[in-house]
Parts: C-alpha cells; structure tokens; sequence
C-alpha cells in the first residue's frame, strides 16, 4: 500500500463516563492506513467497532492517543471523513436530491457554480443508481435505496477517507449483494480511502486489502489483521471456489468464533444479549437462513 | 405473552361490541355506500341519544329560574340570539343613516363645518361578544407564541438555558389564570396610560392574562421537541461542519415541528378556557361576559341562553383546535401523518 501515513491511529484508548466510573472501551488501538486502501473491521458485537469510527469521524474524543490524517491530528468531524451511517440517517422531510444537495451546497459552497452543484448531484446519485428517485422522500423508497442515498452524500461530499457503519446491516442478501458490487465498482473508480464495518466474513473478504480482527472488550483493541490479496476487479461467483478466498474466511471464522469466543458466562447481564436480538435482529436471521 | 393474549381479548371484545351496536342500527358496513352511512349515521344516533337524555333528564331538574331548558328552548333562545342581534344591526344602521343625513345638511348650509361619525354604542349582542373573544384569545395566543417558541428552541439547544429557566417555568405553569387576572389587571392601568388608546384596557387584560397562560406547554413542548432531536442527524450536522443557522432550519426546526404544535394546540385549547373564565370574573366584554350578564339578569330565559354560549364556546374551541391541525398539516413534511 502507499503511503502508510496517510491515516494514523496512535495509542487510541477511549473511555466512556458511566454511573460506576469510567468504562474504557478502546485500548491502545494502533492502526496505519494507506491511501486508497479499504480496510474493515470485523469483531463481536460492543467490542467497540463503531467507538474507533467516531474516534476517526472526530465525533468522539480519544482520552488517549490520537488520530493523524495526513500528519494533522483529527480534533473534530469534517466533510473529508464522511460517514455513512448505520440507519442512512438521512433527513426525512428532505427528498433524495436534497439530501445530497445540502451535503454538497455546504462543500462546495463558492467552489462550485449552481449548475456544476447540480450536476455534481446528479452525478453522484447515478453512481448509486438512484436517479430515478431523486424527488422521493426517504419514507417513499426502500431499506436499500436509503442506503444508497446516504452512500451518494457521503460520495458528494468528495472525502479522503469514507467511514462506513454496517451500511448493509439492515438489508437483504440480493440487495447486499448488488450494493458491494457497486461499492467495489465506486472504489476502483474514485479511489477513497474506506473503512467499512461489517459482521459478514463474505463481505468483508470480498472488499477489503485488510481485515481488521478486533479482541472483545472491554479495553478492546486490534486482534489480528488479515491481508487480502486477491486480485481486482473480484467476481464473487469466481471467488467462491478460489482456495485462497475460503482460506480467508475460515482464517477470519477461526479468530472471531475460536480465539474471540464470547465467554459464555459473560459478565455482561443475561438481559443484555436479549437486548440485541431486538436491534439487530437480521443479523441473526441471516445466520439461520444459511444454516438450514 | 400475557400482554399479547390481552389486547387480543380486548380488540376481539370491541369488535364484538361494534357488530352489536351495528346490529342494533341496523346498518352494514361493507362497501362504500355502508362506509358513508357509517361515518355519517354512528354520529348521528349517539347525537339523537345525547338529545333525548338531555330533554329526559332536564325536566326532571328544577331550578329557581324554573325547569332546565331541554334542547328545543335552547334551540329557540339561539335563534332569538340570532334575531337581537339582526335588530340591533338595523338600529346601528340606522343611527349612522341620520346622523350622514344630519351631516350632509349642516354641510349644505354651511361648506366649512365640521361635522362628526359618533360611533354607535348599543349594547354588544352575543354575536359581538363571539367576536370580541375570538378575537382576544388570537392575540393573546398569537403574542405567547412568538415568545414561547423562541424560547423553547433556546432551550431545547442550550442545557444551561434549560437548568436556569425550567424552575421558573415549572412554578409558574401550574398558576390559575384567575391568580394572574389581579395582577395583570393593575399592571394593564399602571402602565398602559395614554390619551387615545389603540387597544381598550379591559381587552389587554384578557388577551395578557391568555399569554400568560398559553406560554407554558408551548416552550416545554418544543423545548422537548428541539432536544430530542435524532442524534444521528445532529451528528450528520456535525459531519457537514453546518453553521449554527443552517443546523436550526434544516435539522432541528423540521424534526420538533410535530412536538411544536402539540404545544401550540394544548396552548390555544387553554387559551381559549382561559379567555372565558377571565371574561367572566373580570367583566371584560367577551362570551365570559355574556354569560356572567346572563346569569345576573336571572330572567326565564337565562339558563338557555347560556346553554347556547356553553355550546357556542365547545364549538368554537374544537373549530380553533381544527384551524391550527389544518395548519399543522400544511406546515409538516410528514403527510401520511396521522394526526387527530
Ligand atoms: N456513549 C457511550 N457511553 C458509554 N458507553 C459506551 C458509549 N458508546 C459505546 N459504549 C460502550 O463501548 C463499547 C463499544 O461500543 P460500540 O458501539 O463501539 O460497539 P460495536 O463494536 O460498534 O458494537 P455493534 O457491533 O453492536 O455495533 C460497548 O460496550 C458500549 O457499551
Ligand atoms: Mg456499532
């Protein structure tokens, strides 16, 4: 990868304030990140995937360490680490078009004449497929079109680095599938440096030059960190009897559900886990579809 | 599980209740045409029943002014109201057709004098008081809300704000507006000195004495609203590095409208009590009044007619409670919004 300074996490440990003293979530997370390299952090969920996000978005600070992006440290959120988030977050009484559009008035304001907004706009939401929904409200388009429409704000936005939430947690697997598609085809092509979070082991191999592993909290921190490296463009369908590809996943398989094995007797209440089935509960179906 | 087997039970008990209470009116409520005769009829018999009991009931109470009026006296007394208040707008008319006539003849006799317009002063009738009361409690609400919304937003977006503030809003809250009607009565005379005064005295007491009222639910509303914003979309604006401006009108302003206007609304409905029972106890023109005179006069009739202000002042509450809904529902960006 060149550049290995590009993004630089640094001794990062972060702890979050609690009613029993302070929780640290993150330990000494050290982390190099090349230029247009696309990373991804797998882990078990509350390990702490989404904190080393924010850390980089600037929307959490670190108690300790720090992040550097092309030598100047990361104090605050800002246009050149876009994220797209978890649930799309996209503004509900604004259309599609206007949702990127107030991405890219407040990027390019005075960089940019109004019909070079315009079809910067444009542009960007046919790099996601969503021109022909452009004056639909997010209520009036689907689970993944929204994910669409935040993935093309992130775009518009022209980032150095892209941060991505379980941008496909909440989807099926046909739209998953033609989501990552256009997320490879959209990385060849701009060149973004992204980090993704993902808790599927396919989808991490088939995108990323490196995966990170990350150990279960608390005081989570890097576990192991895979290189990926299989040629591009990847073809999902070639991969799947290509050995390297299955040695990737069973490497990543081994870490999370052998070295990172949630302890049974977790110290966490019993409530806790049951908590989780109701957020995140496609996870868990996903699961059970590919087992029976 | 429990809970589950429970509201089953009692949506299968309410359906059971709704094909009953069908059956007994006799109506199908399949297809459209049952659907218009449902919306239409179910109202209408459980006003018939309302009529029935009211007449039923009514006669059998006996008061010093003699038997409470059943629907039909109140009835009558509405259109008597109605009838005063023609004739009083015939006399008026009249008044101001002598005094032009006067004028025009002084005027041809002589070019250079001056002549006057003395407005009519008859007694207010009930549809003048409607108006006056319709009128007050707009201002007073319209006065409240300009205060009570930036203040809300204030301090829904500052939680030093909120901490200073919310005592002083949490006491006076709970405050009788009949608490308020003496001190702002004396405020109103101390301060409101002028010799050709824009506003009548009495009708800056009302419409204050509603400010006063209708402030609260209003600023704690949209102050709930303005801070319970999604932290994904705060954090959105975060990300876009927007200003302070563009972060309220885009983000913050759009997401608390709906809790906004349940303040607004709670705010007009107690405007509006407010208003009548101020009226009343201070005297000021107003349906308050009308009442108040009504229940002085002591005459045969007074009992209906102020049945006919009761039901006037039901009617133009839920009518004031629907203007501001309709203006909720133009102003919301969320259409499919059921709203009731
Ligand atoms: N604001 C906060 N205050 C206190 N604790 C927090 C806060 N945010 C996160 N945590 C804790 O930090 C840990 C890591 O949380 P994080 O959201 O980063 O997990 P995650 O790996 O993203 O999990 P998931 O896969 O379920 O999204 C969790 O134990 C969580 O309880
Ligand atoms: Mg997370």
């Amino acid at each position: 990868m060149n550049e290995q300074n590009h993004l630089e996490l640094t001794g990062v440990s972060i702890d979050f304030p609690t009613d029993n003293g302070p929780f640290r979530a993150l330990q000494d997370v050290n982390l190099k990140i090349g230029k247009g390299e696309f990373v991804t952090l797998i882990g078990h969920s509350g390990c702490g995937k989404s904190t080393v996000l924010n850390i980089v978005a600037g929307l959490h600070q670190a108690t300790a360490g720090g992040v550097l992006l092309n030598g100047r440290e990361v104090r605050e959120p800002g246009p050149e680490r876009a994220v797209v988030f978890q649930n799309h977050s996209l503004l509900p009484w604004l259309t599609a078009y206007e949702n990127v559009e107030l991405a890219v008035k407040q990027v390019f304001r005075g960089k940019k004449s109004r019909s070079e907004m315009r079809q910067w706009i444009e542009h960007n939401l046919e790099l996601v497929h969503m021109t022909h929904a452009l004056d639909k409200r997010p209520d009036e388009i689907s689970g993944g079109m929204k994910q669409r429409v935040g993935i093309a704000r992130a775009l518009a936005m022209q980032p150095e680095v892209l941060l991505m939430d379980e941008p496909f947690g909440a989807l099926d697997a046909l739209t998953r599938a033609h989501l990552q598609d256009s997320l490879m085809e959209i990385h060849a092509c701009l060149g973004n440096t992204v980090i993704m979070i993902t808790h599927d082991v396919d989808e991490a191999v088939l995108l990323s030059d490196r995966i990170v592993m990350m150990s279960n909290g608390p005081a989570a921190t890097v576990g192991q960190i895979l290189h990926i490296e299989l040629d591009r463009p990847r073809e999902r369908l070639a991969l799947a009897d290509e050995p390297r590809y299955n040695h990737y996943r069973s490497e990543v398989l081994k870490f999370l559900y052998e070295r990172q094995r949630r302890p049974v007797d977790d110290s966490a209440p019993a409530n806790r886990a049951s908590a989780e089935d109701d957020v995140k509960p496609k996870r868990f179906a996903r699961l059970r579809i590919v087992g029976g | 599980m429990r809970k589950g087997f429970w509201k089953q039970y009692q949506t299968f008990q309410s359906r059971r209740l709704d094909a009953l209470l069908h059956a007994l009116a006799g109506v199908n409520t399949s297809g459209p045409v049952g659907k218009l005769v449902h919306s239409l009829a179910v109202p209408m018999v459980a006003l018939g029943i309302f009529l029935m009991l009211w007449s039923v009931g009514a006669a059998n109470v006996t008061t010093s002014l003699g038997a409470l009026p059943g629907p039909v006296q109140v009835w009558t007394q509405g259109i008597a109201l109605y009838d005063e208040h023609l004739a009083e707008r015939d006399k008026e008319r009249a008044f101001i057709e002598r005094q032009e006539q006067r004028n025009a003849e002084t005027l041809a006799n002589d070019p250079g004098a001056e002549v006057k317009l003395r407005p009519y002063t008859g007694k207010p009738t009930f549809f003048d008081q409607i108006l006056t009361s319709l009128g007050t409690v707009m201002v007073g609400f319209l006065l409240a809300s300009l205060i009570a919304i930036p203040v809300g937003i204030v301090c829904g977006m500052s939680s030093t704000l909120y901490k200073a503030l919310n005592p002083l809003i949490q006491t006076f809250k709970p405050v009788s507006p009949l608490a308020w009607l003496p001190i702002v009565t004396m405020v109103v005379s101390a301060v409101y000195i002028s010799d050709d005064p824009m506003f009548a005295k009495s009708f800056l007491t009302s419409a204050i004495t509603v400010t006063l009222c209708c402030l609260w639910p209003t600023i704690i509303n949209t102050t709930v609203g303005v801070s319970s914003v999604d932290k994904d979309l705060i954090n959105v604006s975060r990300v876009l590095r927007l200003n302070w401006f563009t972060k309220t009108m885009k983000i913050v302003l759009p997401s608390s409208i709906p809790m906004m206007f349940t303040g607004l609304r709670l705010s007009l409905g107690i405007g509006w009590m407010v208003l009548i029972a101020a009226e009343m106890l201070a005297q000021n023109p107003g349906l308050g009044k009308f009442v108040w005179d009504e229940f002085q006069n002591g005459s045969s009739d007074s009992l209906a007619r102020i049945m006919v202000a009761v039901l006037v002042i039901g009617m133009l509450g839920f009518l004031l409670d629907r203007s501001m809904l309709m203006l909720q529902r133009r102003v919301s960006w969320d259409k499919s919004l059921v709203l009731r």
